[in-house]
């Protein structure tokens, strides 16, 4: 009844956003892939927000563009709005964040799938790993069809044995009622993966006529809006605002009154869900004294009245669901068009990976996304991207690409997984980069073009203007450091209007661009360079020299571990004959296998004296195999 | 070479008399030595091998704090094979101490950590292949003695009062991070005058920390010494002796009210730590028996050990199982009054102990302390007794890192009031948690992320 359906380079299962960056990459890098899907019709869809970016996920996208990724690209073509937010603090946290037109967001995304070289796209749910001598080499269907790959990128999401809850009732079924994945969960365990169980939740969505927008408080877009991409020069897609209101003390009321039908409470979930994007039953238990919370009325697209409600994520019944929203101010008269409910699922414990995203029981066989126990569309693309660039590598017979923590969010995002784990959905964070200065969404490109063109995945073109932005920008800084400004009066008018102190003496250029209120239009007006610069380029010198102090501190830690990082530990050390080291680092760094001593001292329970024992053990081993030729 | 920075440690034991060895190794040794050195050369150009008299100045306020030798040892011709200075102060507990303290605070050097000079040396090469096990060996026991001492003093005043200070600022870090992370969240936003008054406040309580640690009020040191025996053999005279001669750095420690005293003197130059325990024997009596257990736990954790026994009594069954939980341990026998006739049995205590270790006296009578005092200060400077050093040193580490920690608070400040953006100030807030994270060995990112969730509420 199976069937041979095909041989492949890759096969990546699930098209969420994980898994097309995935797909996308290695197809793109000559990879022949096929990019298997439940429902055809889901491809790239946004179960939850219909929106990208903001702190920490906006600099993902910018860094997946960087890497030649399409998330940056495709939103640009379809966002409904753009805003720069944190506009008010340094440049290292400024985020973008658009709302997106949810269905034209995942119609452009499948029209490029469907138009990419080497790319096959199908229908299908994937049941049972293929694999031979301990290895993966494919995958079998539920049609019965068995498709081939030099290596599997798996990127099923929220579908492993996904479960929906609402209320009292409770059944099985994949995001938006879609089919679950029941079977593969199973292959899974039986090669020897162990899973965990985690929860995430969506807010319902309302009729957008049944508003009373007057009771609510409008959020603009930007006016001048800034793009994802590198290649987005421009657009002209037009705008929609957002609407801002809050809970009432109804709210409260009602959610307290009914907290004994909530599954939350009452046991019915077993997942964990995450603490970053609670449930509103979860936000008014455990900050009783918050007298109302915000909500974020959004608009789901141009094409439909459906809005989604942020900060009213809830598993509450459906009835309880309609009580809560008419509680709200603009929302006495709402129509609910879809119900909010909780979902858990099955995620892989992703210490069971090695960085490059491949499984360490499985070769070839790599995961990516919400099933390595993240949550958030970007977090998903920016793993996607990296699976589908190592899944093509290994069947080309390359070395991985492994992001460092120092080069960007996704390397923060990957040695964290990898690393520590997670007990709950994973969240980026601004604040889990430790190199937060040197990971601005200003310089994402700076900081990958150049991987993402070694790779194969940027072209010529882009390279070559990338080069040249890199270059006027570090010619540009230098003549501001060697032009002076003579202590005349238009110079003293200008700093007087500024409120700044007037200067004493001639000075340069880049000593007075340090001033926290002088900007780079400011002097040139006084020093023009004789060369046209870009806004980005303008805005990249003056980042450059205003943050100079700050950005150095954190390049001298990050050269002072580099060392650290570079110490590579040989994959077949057995620790448990590493004399000395104590018990408990023994059993992490079996488990964890760190390929670098940097990696292992980011594992918690491994200290300082374990670093150096193990450093002086790999001395000692090396200078032994030396010593044997 | 693996090692960037430049480390530094007290390389000879703590003690009066003689001279104490500060050892500087690392790129930076002869650069961050001179900037506390004055002498008629410049040490910057020193060839290597080289000796220079000169004085120690506190850069800041231009005072000469001690005289000095210093040596200058350029790598590879050295120990660890990097640069390597060693400066030779006089012995004693403040001159050393205020000279190491002083070299941490300009920054560049960091306290060396347990065992480390030796395991520069043998990743530079300079230490034989055969002895890896043993410089395994070496940090591991280094580290676990020192995590002990460490666990020990986590009960203490000072670290309550540290922990105090860490909840303070990683509150005003979470509130930071939540402008950041959720700009649109209704949270008060963080403004430049919040962060300074929390600053300051900070500040103010490292002074008052730092204040306390000079008078030694909170950073205990010293060798912990156990004065054990059976009931009246002694001890409390022993203590009082000891005491009313020498009583020197500390007194008046909260723990006197509990059975075990505890008295703080220097005895020949060396600070001990001393306990006095309740009498160990067999008993019944519930009272007594919970004093004998906190005296039973006093000997576990003692680096010293006096053993009183009643010379005027042959030794007992109570003698003897005390003289069989000693074994191995470092101790010193103490043959109390022999101003009364001898007829405990000598020559078993001789067969069980090292003779060099046991002495005779008579507390009543005063005879006798020299011989102690001598004894000790022998197996001090013979490195049979190893704590006293550590926990010097880790409160030398402690009080630079109150010093770096306040300095990052002043430069956060600072950069405030000039207009510098606040994700950029929090890179200085948080420098200073993390330095007061490691006074109490207590640093994770993750419980920033956890006091983000438990202090906001959060979501879509």
């Amino acid at each position: 009844m199976g069937y041979e359906a095909g041989q492949f380079d890759v096969i990546v299962i699930g098209a969420g956003h994980a898994g097309c960056e995935a797909a996308l990459a290695a197809a793109r890098m000559g990879c022949e892939t096929l990019l298997l899907t439940i429902n055809l019709d889901m491809v790239a869809f946004m179960p939850c927000n219909p929106s990208i970016g903001g702190p920490a996920k906006g600099h993902v996208v910018r860094e997946i563009d960087a890497l030649g990724g399409e998330m940056g690209r495709n939103i640009d073509r379809t966002f409904i709005q753009m805003r720069m937010l944190n506009t008010g603090k340094g440049p290292a946290v400024h985020a973008l964040r658009a709302q997106a037109d949810k269905f034209l967001y995942q119609h452009t995304m499948k029209k490029t799938i469907e138009e990419t070289e080497h790319l096959t796209l199908r229908q299908g749910m994937a049941e049972e790993l293929l694999v031979e001598n301990g290895a993966c080499v494919g995958v079998i269907t539920k049609t019965g069809a068995t498709y081939r790959a030099k290596t599997v990128v798996l990127t099923t999401g929220t579908y492993l044995r996904g479960k929906i809850i609402m209320g009292e009732l409770m059944y099985e079924s994949g995001p938006n009622n879609q089919q679950p994945s029941v079977r593969l969960s199973q292959s899974l365990k039986e090669l020897g993966l162990e899973l965990v169980r985690f929860k995430t939740g969506t807010p319902p969505r309302v009729h957008k006529d049944t508003i009373d927008f007057d009771k609510t408080e409008i959020q603009p877009g930007d006016e001048n809006p800034k793009f994802f991409s590198f290649e987005t020069e421009y657009s002209d897609n037009e705008q929609l605002p957002c609407w801002l209101t809050y809970t009432s003390e109804e709210t409260h009321r009602i959610i307290n009154d009914n907290l004994h039908r909530a599954p939350m409470f009452s046991g019915a979930i077993e997942g964990t869900g995450p603490r970053y994007c609670p449930s509103i039953e979860d936000k008014i238990v455990r900050f009783a004294d918050k007298p109302k919370h915000q909500i974020f009325l959004e608009p789901e697209g141009k094409h439909t009245s459906e809005y989604y409600v942020q900060g009213l994520s809830t598993s509450m019944p459906e009835d309880v669901q309609l009580q809560i929203l008419r509680s709200i101010p603009g929302l006495e008269r709402v129509e609910m068009m879809r119900t909010g409910y909780a979902i858990e699922y099955d995620a892989v414990v992703p210490t069971q990976l090695w960085p490059s995203l491949e499984t360490k029981v499985v070769p070839n066989l790599f995961t990516a996304g919400q099933i390595n126990g993240t949550s958030g569309y970007e977090e998903a693309a920016g793993q996607g991207v990296m699976a589908g660039i190592n899944a093509a590598r290994k069947a080309q017979g390359k070395e991985p690409v492994i992001i460092e923590r120092s080069q960007g969010y996704i390397g923060v995002l990957i040695d964290d997984l990898v690393t520590k784990g997670t007990s709950e959905p994973y969240r980026l964070l601004t604040s889990r980069a430790e190199y937060r200065l040197l990971l601005r969404h200003d310089n994402a490109d700076l900081r990958l073009t150049p991987t993402g063109y070694e790779i194969g995945l940027i072209g010529e073109e882009r390279y070559a203007k990338f080069q040249q932005k890199k270059q006027y920008v570090e010619e540009e800084i230098e003549r501001l450091k060697s032009v002076k400004l003579k202590a005349e009066q238009p110079v003293q008018d200008m700093l007087a209007e500024l409120g700044s102190a007037p200067l004493q003496f001639t000075t340069d250029a880049l000593t007075l661009l340090r001033r926290p209120e002088v900007n780079y239009s400011h002097v040139e007006r006084f020093v023009p360079s004789p060369v046209e610069l870009t806004e980005d380029m303008k805005e990249q010198v003056e980042i450059q020299i205003k943050y100079a102090g700050y950005i150095e501190k954190q390049l001298i830690q990050v050269e002072r571990l580099s060392k650290m990082e570079k110490k590579r530990i040989p994959d077949n050390i057995d620790y448990s004959d590493v004399h000395g080291l104590a018990s408990e680092a023994k059993q992490k760094l079996t488990n964890i296998r760190p390929l670098s001593i940097g990696q292992a001292s980011r594992i918690s329970g491994v200290t300082p004296a374990d670093i150096s024992i193990l450093l002086v053990y790999l001395e000692h081993y090396n200078r032994v195999t030396a010593a044997r030729g | 070479m693996m090692n960037q920075d430049t480390i530094a440690a007290i390389a000879t034991a703590v003690g009066e008399g003689g001279i104490a060895v500060i050892r500087v190794s690392g790129p930076g040794a002869v650069s961050e030595s001179a900037k506390i050195f004055r002498s008629k050369s410049n040490i910057a150009d020193a060839s290597s091998h080289t000796v220079h008299y000169g004085h120690i100045v506190d850069p800041q306020t231009d005072e000469k704090v001690e005289e000095i030798l210093l040596t200058v040892m350029r790598g590879p011709r050295s120990f660890t094979a990097e640069d390597v200075v060693e400066l030779s102060t006089h012995g004693g507990v403040v001159a050393v101490k205020r000279v190491l303290e002083l070299l941490l605070r300009q920054g560049g050097v960091r306290i060396a950590e347990p065992g480390e000079f030796t395991k520069r040396a043998f990743l530079n090469g300079r230490i034989d292949l055969a002895q890896a096990e043993a410089v395994i060996d070496l940090i591991r026991s280094k580290s676990d003695r020192a995590f002990s001492v460490a666990m020990k003093q986590a009960e203490g005043t000072l670290s309550k009062r540290v922990k105090a200070l860490r909840h303070n600022l990683v509150e005003l870090l979470a509130h930071i991070e939540v402008n950041i992370d959720y700009p649109e969240h209704d949270v008060a936003e963080m403004t430049s005058s919040y962060i300074r008054e929390k600053s300051e406040e900070a500040v103010a309580e490292i002074d008052r920390l730092l204040k306390t640690a000079s008078e030694g009020k909170i950073l205990r040191e010293g060798i912990t010494t156990a004065i054990v025996g059976r009931p009246n053999v002694g001890k409390s005279s022993l203590l009082n002796a000891l005491v009313q001669e020498n009583k020197a750095i500390v007194t008046d420690i909260a723990g006197t009210t509990r059975d075990v005293i505890e008295e703080f003197v220097t005895l020949g130059g060396i600070p001990l730590r001393l306990l006095d325990t309740a009498g160990i024997r067999e008993t019944t009596d519930v009272v007594e028996q919970i004093g004998v257990e906190r005296s039973r736990a006093a000997l576990t954790d003692a680096d010293l050990i006096l053993f009183v026994v009643n010379a005027a009594e042959p030794l007992q069954a109570d003698d003897y199982k005390l003289i069989e939980q000693l074994g191995g341990r470092p101790v010193i026998v103490l043959l109390n009054k022999t101003d009364l006739p001898v007829v405990a049995d000598t020559e078993e205590l001789a067969a069980r102990f090292k003779p060099e270790s046991i002495v005779r006296l008579s507390v009543l009578q005063e005879q006798g302390l020299d011989q102690l005092e001598k004894v000790i200060a022998d197996m001090f400077f013979g490195g049979e007794l190893e704590s006293a050093d550590l926990t010097y040193v880790s409160n030398v580490r402690h009080i630079g890192l109150l010093h770096q920690a306040k300095q990052s608070l002043i430069d956060g400040m600072e950069a405030t009031a000039s207009g510098i953006p606040i994700d950029l100030v929090q890179i200085d807030v948080r420098t200073a948690w993390e330095q007061l994270g490691e006074v109490i060995g207590d640093s994770v990112a993750e419980s920033l992320i956890d006091q983000i969730f438990s202090q906001f509420c959060l979501g879509k």
